[in-house]
């Protein structure tokens, strides 16, 4: 019993960073999960990623004003995100350039400014501290702003739901019928951006998608509609969250790849087993029905 | 005859090449028009110009007798991701969307009109059947499932029958046929022209302008047809800018 207690109860109770670290890893969980889902279903996944890495100048300059404050870092890191997703948006509607084109260049510039900038005034601490994040050191103001991005991550995700999802699967009705779909698409993008800088700080700008996308990929094995996907989404990143922090307390290694390898965990164990198109159900067909 | 859409000296271009050059015509109001013509002829284009889905048109394009035209539109390669986790239901009931819009919810009078519709498409029972499962025709049933409950006085068809069986052809003839019968004005891009006299009472001949409109057996002439054809397919890269005005 005390063996368990140690395990898995103790290091919460002992610890005040893990109690926040905890917390914060929860309600990044509820936030993201619907963010993550769309990332999907508008086969954004790497560009996603390529926001999230675009996070980085922004999260330097806040770091060159401000210190490793967080407030500065991340007014940074989103204002740099969102001028990355619009920008490559503004280049993909009005030139040939497709959006995954535009947006690997806007990312690959933001990504080399970035570590110029930290590499010019920061060291390398301060690098690998932006880069993989370190949830062991959030503090009050960054649960209270990751609790503020999750809950106006859902408020906003309720608003905007039915149009994204049409925008998602037939813009062309949406724009037969009058609706501007590409407001709906950058107001996603601009959750999905707020999301990326709530978790830069515990999971780093290099692997802030990972609790983002990979529960709500594992998620699309067992479920078959938006809202279920979502549903089943949120216990696995909420259990990646408690794992990972737990990995990373008792074996003493960074806690955003002890995370991101237990959200892959469960993607691997989704894709071997989920109920849908999985491997197991390639090599183990259930017996067809008569109708 | 009243027109539901009138075209005055309608020109859209891409890559400053005309698609659509200086067309005028009324379109008869409560008739189902056909619109015929060879590859390239402008006739999706002209579709999608009434929507309103194309920027860029020189012209006017107006609706004499609305103030808001209710119009519904099927494009030929439409843009519906087939593989999204969505029922035929939730699918279909998207044509109430100008009753329902973004934040309101489906009424029970809703869900008895898309399952009436359904029903009317031959889909009955399809309601909780994931889109994804569904086959080109049945697809194809849908869409004009949905189109019904839009309940639009304008509807515009653009090649529908492509790649349908000639079963589920004759089904949505017999919708569009019942459209007819509701004085809704149907406005559709067809290649078969044999379909076209016997569905069809009125017709639009296009070849990048205006060959001819009118009745089905007045426009359709061999002679006309014949002028349609001569229409050259590919681009003048060293044509002239056009001069031709509103006055002209």
């Amino acid at each position: 019993m005390d063996f368990i207690w140690d395990l898995l109860i103790g290091p919460f109770v002992d610890h005040g960073f893990m109690r926040r670290a905890l917390v914060a890893c929860l309600a990044l969980s509820a936030g993201s999960c619907t963010v993550g889902v769309f990332l999907i279903l508008r086969r954004m996944s790497l560009m996603g990623d390529a926001l999230a890495h675009a996070l980085l100048p922004g999260a330097a300059v806040g770091f060159l004003l401000g210190g490793l404050s967080l407030p500065a870092m991340s007014a940074g890191g989103f204002i740099a995100g969102a001028a990355t997703a619009l920008l490559s948006g503004v280049v993909a509607r009005y030139t040939s350039l497709r959006e995954d084109a535009s947006f690997a260049a806007a990312y690959l510039t933001a990504l080399a400014v970035g570590v110029m900038i930290v590499s010019v005034k920061g060291s390398t601490v301060d690098l690998m501290h932006i880069l993989f994040g370190s949830i062991l050191a959030v503090d009050d103001l960054s649960l209270v702003l990751v609790a503020a991005t999750a809950s106006l991550t859902l408020m906003g995700m309720a608003a905007i739901y039915r149009p994204l999802v049409v925008e998602c699967f037939n813009p062309g009705f949406l724009a037969a019928v009058g609706v501007r779909g590409s407001l709906y698409h950058y107001a996603f993008l601009a959750l999905a951006v707020l999301n990326m800088v709530a978790a830069f700080q515990a999971l780093g700008t290099l692997m802030a998608l990972g609790l983002l996308l990979l529960p709500a990929v594992a998620a699309s094995f067992w479920a078959r509609q938006v809202v279920t996907m979502a549903l089943v989404t949120l216990p696995m990143a909420a259990a990646s969250g408690v794992i990972g922090l737990l990995i990373s307390y008792h074996s003493s290694v960074p806690s955003g790849p002890a995370i991101v390898l237990v959200a892959s965990l469960f993607y691997i164990g989704s894709l071997l087993l989920g109920t849908r198109d999985s491997v197991r159900l390639r090599f183990v067909p259930p017996a067809h029905l008569r109708a | 005859m009243s027109a539901a859409l009138r075209l005055v000296d309608v020109t859209v271009a891409y890559d400053r090449h005309p698609a659509v050059h200086h067309v005028s015509v009324d379109i008869p109001e409560g008739a189902c028009t056909a619109v015929v013509g060879p590859n390239g002829a402008g006739k999706s284009t002209l579709l999608k110009a009434m929507v309103g889905l194309v920027r860029q048109v020189h012209g006017r394009i107006e609706f004499p007798d609305r103030t808001r035209a209710k119009i519904a539109y099927l494009p030929q390669q439409s843009d519906v991701d087939r593989t999204f986790p969505i029922s035929v239901l939730d699918m279909v009931l998207l044509g109430r969307w100008r009753g329902i819009g973004a934040f309101g919810t489906a009424g029970p009078a809703d869900i008895h009109g898309a399952v009436h519709a359904l029903e009317a498409v031959g889909l009955r029972g399809f309601e909780r059947r994931p889109l994804s499962t569904l086959s080109a025709g049945q697809f194809q049933r849908a869409l004009f499932a949905r189109m019904l409950l839009q309940d639009a006085e304008i509807i515009l068809l653009d090649e529908p029958f492509n790649a349908i069986d000639t079963r589920t052809t004759a089904d949505l003839l017999a919708l569009v046929r019942r459209w007819r019968e509701d004085r809704r004005t149907v406005v559709c891009v067809l290649h078969d022209l044999d379909q076209v006299r016997a569905h069809f009472p009125h017709a639009l001949l296009l070849a990048r302008e205006l060959i001819a409109a009118g009745p089905t057996e007045q426009a359709l002439t061999a002679a006309n047809l014949l002028r349609a054809r001569a229409m050259a397919e590919s681009w003048d890269e060293a044509a002239d800018i056009c001069h031709t005005s509103e006055a002209a």
